[in-house]
C-alpha cells in the first residue's frame, strides 16, 4: 500500500499545480467554469489527502515496519490508542496530517463561499492551494511518509516515550487544525487585496474561521500546557519554550484580529489594520509549524529533523515580501472610511487592547527568535530565558486584563464620563474589596500578584454587571423569568456574550497563573523510605518504594519495561490528604550495544507524575529513583553476559525485587501550588465562550431577521 | 497486490479528472454562449459584473449597519449610553441604514 500511498501524493501535487492555474487562469480572464474547477481541485485534495492519510493510519494500526515512518515511531509494545496517535509523532506524519487539516478546512471553506466573493475566492483557492502544494512536495521530496525499508525488521522503535499522554493524542490535531485554520484567513485577506475588493464582506466570510482558529489553537495550547505540567518532571506548564511561543504568537494576533475586525464591520475603519494582522496571523502559524518540525531552535516540544529549513524560510520569505507588497501597493484602498468619534469609546479600546495584544507578539518574537538574531549578527547563539520574558510580558498581561473589563462596560462610538462612572462603580468595588479581602488575610507579598487579582476582580464585576443589566433589559422589554431571559440575551448576542464569556474565562486562567506562579511551595530533594519533608502545610513521608515490570503491567498505561516509584503519603495538620505514587517508566532501546538486559530499560526514562489536585491547590510529585546503585549496575552486567535476548526480562524482575529490599534514597521533586486548576478551568471557560460566539444563529431566526431588517431599520423598531 | 493497487490508483485518478474537469466540460456543453436561462448553478454563472460587486458589499454593509443598530440599543438598555448620546447616534446610524438602502434599491431598479 506503501506505492498507493506515494501515487497519492503525487497526484495531489498535480492537483495542486493544475488548480493554482484554473483559479488564476479563471479570475484573470473571467471564465468562471476554470474558477470553478479550481475550487473543485481543493475538494480533490482534501478527497486525495484523506485516502493517504487512511493508508499511513492503517499501517501504523497494523504494526506495518515496512514503512520507515511505522518503524520509526511505533512498535507492538505501544498501546492501541497511541500507535493511531503516533502517525503524526513522525515528521513525515506531521506534514500529512497539516496538509490533510489544511485541505479539509479549506474546502470547507471555499464550500461555504461558493456563491459569494468570487473573485477573492479564486485568488484565495489559489493561495491555499500553493500552501498544500507547499506541504504536498515537502512530502514528496524531503519527507515521504510512505518510504519503506528492506528487509522488514521484526520491530519498530517505538512511539517517543514523553508523547504517550493522553492528552498528546489530541493536542497536536488541535494546534495544527489552529495552524491551517489560520491559513485561510490569510488567503482570503490577501485574495481581496489582490481582487482589489477590501470591503468588509471578505471580513464576513473568515470570521468564523479565524474564529475557529483562535479556538483551536487556545486548545492546543492549553492541551501542551497541561502536558508539560502532567509528563515532564520539572512541574511548570509553560517556560517559554520556543514552540510554545511560536504557537502563542499567532493565537495574540488572531485575538487582536477579532476585536479589531468589529471595528471594520461596523465602521470601515483600521482596513489597513486588519488585513496586516490577518496575514501576519498566517505568516505566524507558518513560523509555528516550521519551528516544531525544523528543529531550528531547541526546544522540548520540537520534533523534527534539520532538513526542511530551507523550504520553510523560502516559503516564509515569500508570504512575507508578498504581504508587504500587497498591502503597500493597496494602501489607497484602505483607507479609512470613519474617524474615531470619541476616545471614551469601545473602539479605542479594542485599539488599545490590539496594541497591547501586538507588543505581546513583539516581544515574545523577539525573545524566541533572539538565538537566530544574535548568531546572525555576533557569530554566537545566544537566549533569553522566563526572566527576561516575564519583565515585559507580566506588566502587559496587566494591561491587558484592565483592557478585558474596561471594553463590555464602554459604548460603541461615544460614551459619557457620567456613564462612564456610574459603569465603573461596580468593578471597581469588585477590585477594592479584593484588595481590602486580601490585606485581611495577610496576603501582601506579591505586589504583581495581588494587583492580578484586583484586576481580575474587575472584569468579574465588569462582566457580571453586563450580565445582570442585559437581563433585566430583557426582562423588562418580554416579562421573562431570569433564566429564559439570561438564555434569550445570549442566544441573541452570541458574539457579544460569548466574548464576554471569554474575558471571563481569561482572567480566571490568569488568577491560576499568578497564584500558582507566585505562591507555589517547592522542595526537591533525596528521601530514604520513612523519611519526611515538610513542603508547604503539608508533610510528605516516603513510604516505601514500588516497582513494575513489562508493559502489560505498566501503572501508567504507556508500555514501559521498568517503572520503579515511591509511595507517599501526604498529610495536612496531622490530618491525611492523600497516598500519591509517583513513578519513573523505563522503557526498551534499540541500542544494541546496551546489551540484552541494558537494552531493555535504555531508553529514555520518563518520569510519571502523580498529583492530588483540587481546586484550592494541587499537591504535585515526581520521582527520580536512583538505579545507578553499583548492586543494581551489577544486575544489568551479570544479566547482559549470562542471558539471551528472551530470557532478559528475568534479569529486569531482578532489579526491580533488588530495587524493593534495598531501595537507594530516592530524589523527589515536591510542589504544592495553590490554583492550578483555575489555570484549566479558565481555559474550559474561554473555550464554552467560544464556542458561543462561534456558533451561527438559528437559520429560521436568521431568514427572519433578514426579512425583517429593512423594515425595522426604517421604522426603528430594533430590539435587544 | 501490484494490480489492486494500480486499479485503486487509477480508480483515484478517474474521480479526480471526472470532479475537476466537470465544470470545463458543462462549458464546453453549453458553448457558445452561456444562456442567461440556464445560468444558475455556481459554474454557469457569469463573470461577476461591478454591480453585482457593489450589491455584494451594500448588503454587507446593510448586516454590518443593522447590527450596529441593535449593539446600540443594547448599550442604551444597558446603560452604557445616556438617552441623548443614544438618540444622536441611533439617528445617525438609521440614516446610515437608509443610504445604505436607498443605494440597494436603486441598483434593484437599474437591474430591473
Amino acid at each position: 500500500m506503501a506505492t498507493f500511498g506515494f501515487a497519492c501524493l503525487v497526484l495531489a501535487l498535480i492537483v495542486c499545480a493544475y488548480g493554482i492555474g484554473a483559479s488564476l487562469y479563471g479570475v484573470r480572464t473571467g471564465r468562471v467554469e476554470f474558477s470553478e474547477s479550481g475550487r473543485r481541485s481543493v475538494y480533490a485534495l482534501a478527497g486525495i489527502l484523506t485516502t493517504a492519510f487512511v493508508v499511513l493510519e492503517l499501517a501504523f494500526l497494523r504494526n506495518n515496519f515496512a514503512f520507515n515512518a511505522v518503524a520509526d515511531t511505533s512498535s507492538r509494545t505501544t498501546p492501541a490508542l497511541y500507535r493511531a496517535a503516533a502517525v503524526w509523532s513522525s515528521q513525515e506524519g506531521s506534514l500529512l496530517l497539516w496538509a490533510w487539516l489544511m485541505s479539509m478546512w479549506s474546502s470547507l471553506a471555499l464550500f461555504l463561499t461558493r456563491k459569494r466573493l468570487r473573485d477573492v475566492a479564486a485568488y484565495a483557492t489559489a493561495i491555499m492551494l500553493g500552501f498544500g502544494g507547499f506541504f504536498v512536495a515537502l512530502m514528496v521530496f524531503y519527507a515521504n511518509p510512505f518510504a519503506t525499508t528492506h528487509p522488514v525488521p521484526p520491530e519498530g522503535v517505538g512511539l517517543d516515550p514523553l508523547l504517550r499522554f493522553p492528552t498528546m493524542m489530541i493536542h497536536p490535531p488541535m494546534l495544527y487544525s489552529g495552524y491551517t485554520l489560520c491559513t485561510i484567513p490569510f488567503a482570503f485577506g490577501a485574495g481581496a487585496l489582490l481582487a482589489r475588493r477590501v470591503d468588509a464582506e471578505w471580513i464576513k466570510a473568515i470570521r468564523r474561521f479565524a474564529f475557529a482558529a483562535w479556538l483551536f489553537l487556545g486548545v492546543g495550547i492549553l492541551l501542551g500546557a497541561l502536558w508539560s505540567y502532567s509528563e515532564l518532571g520539572w512541574g511548570g506548564y509553560w517556560g517559554w519554550d520556543a514552540v510554545e511561543n511560536a504557537s502563542l504568537m499567532p493565537w495574540l494576533t488572531g485575538t487582536a484580529f477579532l476585536h479589531s475586525l468589529m471595528i471594520q464591520e461596523k465602521r470601515g475603519m483600521l482596513k489597513i489594520w486588519n488585513v496586516s494582522l490577518v496575514l501576519a496571523t498566517g505568516t505566524l502559524a507558518i513560523m509555528g509549524t516550521f519551528l516544531v518540525r525544523s528543529g531550528i531552535l531547541d526546544s522540548i516540544h520540537a520534533f523534527g529533523g534539520h532538513t526542511l529549513g530551507v523550504p520553510f524560510v523560502c516559503l516564509i520569505a515569500v508570504m512575507i515580501v508578498g504581504s508587504i507588497y500587497l498591502v503597500v501597493s493597496r494602501r489607497d484602498m484602505l483607507r479609512s472610511e470613519h474617524r474615531l468619534d470619541s476616545w471614551l469609546s469601545r473602539e479605542s479600546a479594542f485599539l488599545a487592547n490590539n496594541v497591547v495584544l501586538v507588543a505581546l507578539c513583539f516581544v515574545i518574537f523577539w525573545g524566541t527568535y533572539f538565538p537566530l538574531i544574535s548568531e546572525a549578527v555576533t557569530g554566537q547563539e545566544a537566549s533569553v530565558g522566563p526572566p527576561w520574558f516575564d519583565r515585559y510580558t507580566v506588566p502587559l498581561g496587566l494591561i491587558l486584563v484592565l483592557l478585558s473589563g474596561v471594553g463590555p462596560v464602554i459604548a460603541w462610538r461615544r460614551a459619557t464620563l457620567a456613564n462612564a462612572r456610574r459603569n465603573f462603580l461596580v468593578p471597581l468595588g469588585c477590585a477594592l474589596a479584593t484588595l481590602v479581602a486580601l490585606e485581611l488575610a495577610g496576603i501582601n507579598q506579591k505586589p504583581l500578584a495581588i494587583a492580578l487579582f484586583c484586576l481580575a476582580a474587575f472584569v468579574f464585576g465588569s462582566v457580571g454587571q453586563e450580565f445582570f443589566r442585559g437581563t433585566r433589559a430583557r426582562r423588562a422589554m418580554a416579562g421573562e423569568p431570569v433564566p429564559r431571559a439570561l438564555l434569550a440575551l445570549v442566544r441573541r448576542n452570541r458574539r457579544r456574550y460569548g466574548g464576554y464569556i471569554v474575558h471571563i474565562g481569561i482572567a480566571v486562567l490568569f488568577v491560576g497563573v499568578a497564584a500558582s506562579s507566585s505562591f507555589q511551595h517547592a522542595s526537591q530533594l533525596s528521601l530514604s523510605p520513612g523519611q519526611s519533608t515538610r513542603v508547604g502545610a503539608y508533610t510528605v513521608r516516603y513510604m516505601r518504594p514500588t516497582a513494575t515490570i513489562t508493559p502489560k503491567y505498566d501503572q501508567a498505561h504507556t508500555g514501559s519495561t521498568l517503572s520503579l516509584g515511591a509511595l507517599l503519603y501526604i498529610t495536612k495538620n496531622g490530618h491525611h490528604v492523600a497516598t500519591l505514587n509517583p513513578s519513573e517508566g523505563y522503557y526498551a532501546s534499540e541500542d544494541a550495544s546496551q546489551g540484552t538486559v541494558g537494552s531493555l530499560i535504555g531508553g529514555q526514562p520518563v518520569s510519571h507524575v502523580a498529583m492530588n489536585a483540587s481546586l484550592t491547590r494541587n499537591v504535585w510529585t515526581a520521582i527520580d529513583p536512583d538505579i545507578e546503585t553499583t548492586a543494581l549496575k551489577r544486575i544489568i552486567t551479570v544479566g547482559n553476559s549470562t542471558l539471551p535476548a528472551q530470557d532478559a526480562l528475568v534479569a529486569v524482575a531482578y532489579l526491580a525485587r533488588a530495587y524493593l529490599k534495598n531501595p537507594p534514597p530516592a530524589q523527589f521533586n515536591l510542589l504544592v501550588s495553590p490554583l492550578v486548576m483555575w489555570i484549566w478551568l479558565g481555559g474550559l471557560i474561554s473555550v464554552g465562550g467560544g464556542l458561543i460566539a462561534l456558533w451561527p444563529a438559528p437559520s429560521a431566526v436568521r431568514r427572519r431577521v433578514t426579512a425583517r431588517s429593512r423594515e425595522r431599520a426604517v421604522r426603528g423598531l430594533a430590539r435587544v | 497486490m501490484g494490480f489492486l493497487i494500480a486499479i485503486l490508483t487509477l480508480l483515484l485518478v478517474g474521480l479526480v479528472v471526472a470532479l475537476v474537469s466537470a465544470p470545463l466540460r458543462r462549458a464546453r456543453e453549453l458553448d457558445p454562449p452561456i444562456p442567461k436561462d440556464v445560468a444558475g448553478s455556481d459554474s454557469q454563472q457569469p463573470p461577476l459584473a461591478p454591480d453585482s460587486r457593489l450589491r455584494d458589499e451594500l448588503e454587507a454593509a446593510r448586516e454590518a449597519k443593522y447590527r450596529e443598530i441593535r449593539d446600540a440599543e443594547l448599550d442604551f438598555r444597558t446603560g452604557k449610553l445616556s438617552s441623548e448620546d443614544y438618540r444622536a447616534i441611533d439617528a445617525d446610524l438609521r440614516a446610515e441604514a437608509i443610504e445604505i438602502l436607498n443605494r440597494l434599491e436603486r441598483l434593484r431598479t437599474r437591474d430591473a
